[in-house]
């Protein structure tokens, strides 16, 4: 490429960086969030594995077990469809299609998110 | 033009497209597999959707999904599931080093690799005995 234009001369007119730093900051934000969550998530699922719903619905009425829940739901779908978004701009032409595939992922996981955590609530509070 | 052609032309950085790549290099082919565990990830969360949301639905819903998961095909796509998450959770421990320029040099690379895919396998065995003895 050509060599005899300035580093700034090159990187201007490429656009702005826009959220870009922003959107790699809570991307690791939630991952160091998310390995301690994992974890618990982990454990907790395995402590409830084919439970019937009487002890299902106690476990989960416990505040620490439905707050860690609710920490994992919110951590994992941002995390989740903050990755899907990088996949997409990297693989994803044309841009208005890309942009499509955007929009309907930040929908998709925010409504699975919100429907899972008020999910966690209904049975944590006794449905 | 398309968006990739564009990109080219004006000297910007371009995506690691796959092709580039020696695909099976122990290096990338952990990057892609990192990559596809967390898209699976993200998709495999219907799973779990399906699951708190029969809970809320009431203990009819609850039994009716707790047959469906116990199913061969219900173990089979949750430890399909549990593998990527321990995978990706690893592997996401492992990027996250070298983010702070540690261990970055091509023999650290390789040996975490291969530590990362013990730690993962480990777990996924862990987490599977624990759950079918209790």
């Amino acid at each position: 490429m050509a060599i005899m234009r300035s580093a700034l001369g090159r990187a201007r007119g490429l656009g702005s960086a826009k959220d870009g730093f922003h959107h790699w900051w809570v991307e690791r934000l939630t991952a160091i969030a998310l390995v301690p969550l994992t974890l618990w998530f982990a454990t907790g699922v395995i402590s409830v594995a084919g439970a019937d719903y009487e002890t299902f619905s106690a476990w989960m009425g416990k505040p620490w077990n439905a707050g860690l829940m609710i920490a994992f739901i919110c951590a994992a779908f941002l995390h989740g469809k903050m990755g899907m978004e990088v996949i997409v701009e990297d693989y994803v032409e044309p841009r208005c299609v890309q942009v499509a595939v955007r929009i309907f992922l930040n929908l998709a996981a925010f409504a699975l998110g919100i429907f899972s955590v008020v999910s966690v609530l209904i049975v944590a509070l006794g449905g | 033009m398309t968006l990739l052609e564009e990109k080219i032309n004006r000297g910007g950085p371009i995506s690691p497209h796959l092709q580039v790549y020696n695909m099976f290099a122990l290096t990338s082919f952990l990057s892609i597999l990192h990559r596809i565990f967390g898209a699976a990830l993200f998709v495999g969360t219907l799973l779990f959707v399906y699951w708190i949301g029969s809970a809320a639905s009431g203990p009819k819903a609850y039994d009716a999904a707790m047959n469906f998961l116990g199913s061969w095909f219900g173990y089979l796509l949750i430890f399909g599931w549990s593998f990527a998450l321990f995978y990706h959770m690893c592997n996401g421990v492992r990027h996250m080093t070298w983010d702070t320029s540690r261990m970055i040099d091509l023999k650290s690379i390789y040996q975490s690799g291969y530590v990362m895919v013990g730690c993962a396998f480990g777990l996924t065995l862990i987490a599977w005995v624990v759950g079918l003895s209790v």
